[in-house]
């Protein structure tokens, strides 16, 4: 449904993407993630027609974004980072807008806007301009703005980004929904690799312009198997706790706010190991949970291996 | 897809869209009222005031600055607004075409430019004793003239600036000279050699010439050079601005 083969987009002297190459298959959710700088917003931007690229080349269902730029766009709808609904219009002239602008025909249009505000829960707040709306309610209606075309694909950017708990939570199952239901390849950029975690089937990680590495969370997690680890907590933890429970040099231990995270290619014998020391040393423990490496882990680790780490730029 | 209509049939919904949300939400913005309307009306009346203007020479003047400013209000506005307020990146992502956008930022000038010269007109003809003449010629020059303005009010506005101000800026530097070589207040044939020479690169001149012949004065150039001397400049308008909005984009 996407292809991207050395796509590069230059600001000057700046290589915002460079060279970048992955596929999206049909009613995939694929989730670009990097750190801010990373140039997932240059890319969506390129795939969306909204930047021309500098150099390579995309395809939406089979449409070069450049040369074939409007039966391109006919394809896709856009959730952009930054909410721009036209806070002068009213809730339904926005979404009424964007149908005219993707050609849907009238009828159709009105039951499909009345059908999304209903599935939005934004049916009650028609006649509301966009500027009285808060940000969850204008991020909902910026999500029925991108599917009142009936799109094949969704581009997502960044599409929780400083909502709320529930907000965040409700968009997540409406996207979820949304590809279960109607087939309807996403296009997910986020910060949040939990959210990429729960929706992505395939996730790139995204570092200085360039793609690192691209898979399932699975079998990403599975490239980091040395981060599974152990948490422990304990009631009372004494300040020589480290020196009781007799724990090597070589050991990683993080402090996590539940306790210590330990490091280890075993977590199961040394969980048990942890138990037996921390009875003997007359401690009482309070939690003891054996974790799987994250999303989080993959991405530290992949982008410390690329050096620079979050944030850095060429 | 629902979406089943053609390219053109697309593009042609995309301009009447565009139009119709740039009537909805910019015609009554301050600026548009104040550079469009008030800033006119008081510019001619502070000059005309007071003056032995015959109305035959008074309204076809009044009527055709009051159709410069305000077509060309809208233009200038939009594009730097929509880009400060994100909303012109949504625009573009859509499947309207670059020139259907800007075709219906064109419209949207043109109509509200027609729609506020017809007070001028009404009033020139009620309160003074000046008439058309040639009904053809004075359609002919206010719509050909609305669309050139309108043009020009787009292609003002492809800077890459999220600021409408700096845009109105530069929209007043350039349409305020034009005044003054445009025939307006002193017919071309009257005005000194460098005035009858400058004359003809503003697009006003054409369409002020073109409505006073309807109002039975001589003109300065032949109807047909008035024209096609707007349809040429809005034609090169528009192309400019589809290359400069074009290259702000890349």
């Amino acid at each position: 449904m996407i292809e991207v083969e050395g796509l590069t987009r230059r600001f000057g002297d700046l290589v915002a993407v460079d060279a970048v190459d992955f596929s999206v298959r049909p009613g995939e959710v694929f989730g670009l993630l990097g750190p801010n700088g990373a140039g997932k917003t240059t890319t969506v931007r390129m795939l969306t027609g909204y930047l021309r690229p500098s150099g390579g080349r995309a395809r939406l269902g089979g449409h070069d974004v450049v040369r074939q730029s409007v039966a391109s766009r006919r394809l896709s709808g856009v959730v952009p980072e930054e909410a721009n609904v036209y806070p002068d219009l009213t809730v339904w002239r926005n979404l009424m807008l964007m149908a005219d602008l993707h050609g849907v025909p009238g009828p159709v249009r009105r039951r499909r806007g009345a059908e999304l505000l209903e599935l939005f829960e934004l049916s009650g707040r028609k006649r509301q301009k966009g500027r009285e709306l808060s940000k969850g309610l204008r991020q909902r209606l910026m999500l029925c703005m991108a599917l009142v075309s009936d799109p094949r694909i969704l581009f997502l950017d960044e599409p929780t980004g400083g909502l709320d708990v529930a907000s965040a939570r409700l968009i997540r199952e409406l996207v979820e929904s949304l590809n279960r239901e109607r087939r309807i390849t996403v296009f997910l950029t986020t910060h949040n690799l939990v959210e990429a975690d729960l929706l992505c089937h395939r996730v790139a990680i995204m570092n200085r312009g360039r793609i690192a590495v691209i898979d399932t969370p699975r079998a990403l997690r599975g490239m980091v198997q040395a981060r599974r680890s152990v948490v422990v907590a304990f009631e009372d933890p004494p300040a020589d706790l480290l020196e009781l429970l007799c724990l090597g040099p070589d050991v990683e231990v993080e402090a996590v706010p539940s306790g210590l995270r330990i490091y280890t290619a075993d977590p199961g014998r040394v969980a048990q190991e942890l138990a037996a020391r921390a009875h003997a040393a007359g401690l009482r423990l309070d939690e003891i949970n054996t974790l799987a490496p994250s999303l989080e882990d993959v991405f530290l680790h992949v982008t410390a291996t690329l050096g620079g780490g979050p944030d850095g730029r060429r | 897809m629902a979406a089943a209509d053609g390219p053109l049939r697309l593009q042609l919904n995309a301009i009447l869209a565009v139009a119709k949300k740039d009537a909805l939400i910019y015609y009554l913005k301050a600026p548009v009222l104040i550079f469009g309307v008030v800033f006119p009306v008081c510019f001619f009346l502070s000059f005309a005031l007071g003056r032995p203007i015959p109305p035959d020479h008074m309204v076809p003047g009044m009527l055709s600055m009051a159709l410069f400013f305000t077509a060309s209000a809208i233009g200038p506005l939009v594009t730097p607004w929509e880009r400060s307020a994100r909303t012109y990146e949504r625009l573009v992502t859509t499947p309207a075409s670059l020139e259907a956008i800007l075709a219906g930022d064109v419209l949207a000038g043109t109509v509200f430019g027609l729609a506020f010269s017809l007070l001028p007109l009404a009033l020139g003809l009620c309160a003074t004793d000046a008439s058309v003449t040639a009904v053809p010629l004075l359609v002919a020059g206010v719509g050909l003239g609305a669309l050139a303005f309108a043009a020009l009010g787009v292609l003002l506005a492809a800077p890459a600036t999220t600021s409408p101000s700096q845009v109105m800026m530069l929209s007043a530097l350039v349409r305020l000279p034009l005044i003054f070589i445009s025939g307006i207040f002193v017919p071309i044939g009257e005005m000194p050699a460098w005035g009858r020479w400058a004359a003809p690169l503003s697009p006003l001149s054409y369409c002020a010439d073109l409505v006073r012949a309807a109002f039975g004065e001589p003109p300065y150039f032949p109807p047909w050079l008035d024209l096609a001397a707007l349809v040429a400049f809005t034609a090169g308008f528009f192309a400019l601005a589809r290359l400069l909005h074009g290259r702000s984009r890349r």
